[in-house]
């Protein structure tokens, strides 16, 4: 393998076995960081780098999510741009090499950090997003490139928050002979943009389906969720591309995502209704089903805190007020 | 007075180190607040008071944790300090007639030790550690202070259920909305925060009184454990802020109104 990735197998083992403060010994030292990006072909012009089923952190550089590459005849489509400015460097790059041609468009599908913060390294004119997308990155953006430096440290270096300049209205848009119809859908955010290719049948999900990694909830109205699920199982497909975990030509991601809301979200309701605080409701246990899921346990302890100030205020009686 | 204090300090350094050995945190400033907390009060580590925190920071501004020390006999006061927060002392429960037990969320700046003492009938405090790991999980914007425009018009609502079971023990669950400001906001916002909630039943009798401090957090929710007759038919709820408000709730307490979860 190249060197990069051995480098990085390195780091990651420092970081197993001696330690933080080693680690950023090492990295004080070191040269810039590249990511390992390795493109699935998924069919004929169309590819997925897949994110690693971790947590954002200093070894994986927060590239945990999937970013999606097509082919057309006026130039390559690029689905979220990944964690950092140096990841969307590399992603052109790997997208100039693999189509032969420049980008030519950008979709972003939601507002996270993991999905949008290589948007720099493309000409803001050619990024495409909803306007939600755009108001959720203008009012989070700075705290979420806060938070980003902070789980994936030098890895993020010179990234700055950079807002989309093509406002998706449209639900349907031609690039060169490829064309895409643009589903705005929400419930993973306020506003979630799935995209479904006319010429492969490939559904691209963003992050309303994850598959064999725990669905994150810190933007998430689940109920929008489920039905936004329902409406994607309803579109004939031949493929699913999550935003977290494996391509497949089958409904795996539809049905487990739908099903970890449907569970998480009794679990932790019928701890608000027995009486539980948050740290009680944390030490509850998961369908067994879940143990084979990356992450559950983290993003369900992740859940109960962005669900429970939202029960409370929701839920509790009014029991008084001014003396 | 500073020779007083420190002669404290080591009074109570040796009085733990005879019975605990060592901070099990190894915090650097536990000895100083341990002195100015418990002054010559002797205290030792013990686990059986328990500090739950979760394993990620979520919101820095909303870090949820329950200290319980129902396994030690005769605790007459809870105290809850952050070690590394910049205003330590979190909230001290006087349990009265009810458990030493409260969750409760709180604001945090960093990493820290998160502990727990319960004064206990033998005259000594007993103290719980648990360390909080402040690494957030990336996909959230930091706490920011809320501006909510209309923040007066809520100001001392309150929400709250009681469960009840056969074993005396209610357990109220309340939120009083208050923004908590802990005066140590860059905009020079003072510190406006609730600092005291008193439970009674319906003869008056005080099933407990609750000192808060600027970390809790904005629009207080706890959790309690207390100790009713059967026929009491609801909890009153005096809460008192240091700009003079004063906040009354009543909650129903129904005898089996619903199961109590006892976990
Ligand atoms: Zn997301």
């Amino acid at each position: 393998m190249s060197a990069t990735l051995s480098r990085r197998n390195a780091l990651a083992a420092l970081s197993g076995l001696a330690g933080a403060p080693i680690l950023s010994m090492f990295d004080a030292e070191a040269a810039p960081k590249a990511y390992t990006l390795m493109p699935q072909k998924l069919t004929d012009g169309v590819w997925m780098v897949a994110g690693v089923p971790e947590a954002i952190n200093t070894a994986n550089g927060g590239a945990i999510a999937n970013i999606s590459i097509l082919s057309t005849s006026e130039g390559a489509v690029i689905i979220d741009t990944g964690p950092s400015k140096r990841y969307g460097e590399q992603l052109r790059v790997l997208a100039q090499s693999l189509t032969g041609k420049d980008v030519a468009r950008v979709y972003l599908t939601h507002f996270h950090p993991d999905h949008v913060f290589g948007t720099q390294a493309f000409p803001a004119e050619s990024v495409a997003a909803t306007e939600g997308v755009i108001k959720g990155l203008t009012e989070l953006g700075e705290g979420f490139s806060a938070a980003m430096y902070q789980a994936a440290g030098d890895w993020m270096r010179g990234t700055e928050v950079v807002l989309p300049k093509h406002v998706i209205t449209s639900s349907v848009e031609d690039i060169g002979d490829r064309r895409l119809r643009l589903l705005r859908m929400k419930g993973h955010t306020a506003s979630d943009l799935a995209i479904f290719d006319e010429q492969t049948g490939i559904i691209f999900a963003g992050d309303l389906v994850f598959l064999d990694r725990a669905p994150t909830t810190p933007h998430a109205d689940i109920g929008a969720w489920k039905v936004a699920l329902a409406n994607l199982g309803g579109i004939p497909h031949t493929m699913i591309v999550p935003g977290h975990g494996p391509a497949e030509d089958n409904t795996r991601g539809l049905d487990q995502t739908r099903v970890w809301l449907t569970e998480i979200d009794a679990i932790i309701g019928q701890a608000f209704e027995r009486g539980l605080d948050m740290t009680e409701a944390i030490a509850l246990p998961l369908p067994e089903w879940t143990n084979k899921i990356a992450l559950a346990r983290y993003e369900y302890e992740r859940t109960v805190m962005h669900l429970y100030p939202k029960l409370e205020a929701a839920k509790l009686p009014k029991v008084g007020g001014r003396g | 007075m500073k020779v007083r204090l420190i002669l404290a300090c080591t009074l109570a350094t040796l009085a733990g180190a005879a019975s605990a050995a060592e901070d099990p945190m190894h915090s650097p400033v536990w000895a100083q607040l341990a002195a100015r907390h418990f002054g010559t009060t002797p205290y030792v580590y013990d686990e059986r008071v328990v500090v739950t925190v979760p394993g990620i920071v979520e919101n820095q501004a909303q870090v949820p944790v329950t200290a319980d020390a129902r396994a030690v006999p005769g605790v007459t006061k809870l105290m809850v300090i952050a070690d590394l927060n910049p205003i330590q002392h979190v909230l001290t429960l006087t349990p009265g007639p009810s458990a030493p037990y409260i969750s409760f969320r709180f604001k945090v700046e960093q990493a820290t030790p998160v502990r727990a003492a319960a004064l206990a009938a033998d005259g000594v405090w007993h103290v719980g550690s648990r360390y909080l790991d402040a690494a957030g999980g990336g996909c959230s914007a930091p706490a920011m202070a809320r501006k909510d425009a209309d923040w007066t018009e809520t100001l001392g609502a309150a929400q709250g259920r009681i469960w009840r079971d056969g074993s005396g023990l209610a357990r109220l669950r309340l939120r009083v909305r208050h923004p908590m400001d802990t005066g140590l906001a860059k905009d020079g916002t003072p510190a406006f925060h609730i600092e005291q909630v008193e439970m009674k039943d319906e003869n008056g009798a005080s099933l407990g009184t609750l000192e808060l401090f600027e970390p809790v957090s904005e629009d207080p929710t706890v959790t309690m454990l207390l100790r009713v007759q059967p026929s009491t038919p609801s909890v009153s709820i005096d809460s008192r802020d240091n700009n003079g408000g004063v906040f009354r709730a009543t909650v129903p307490a129904p005898w089996k109104s619903s199961q109590l979860a006892n976990p």
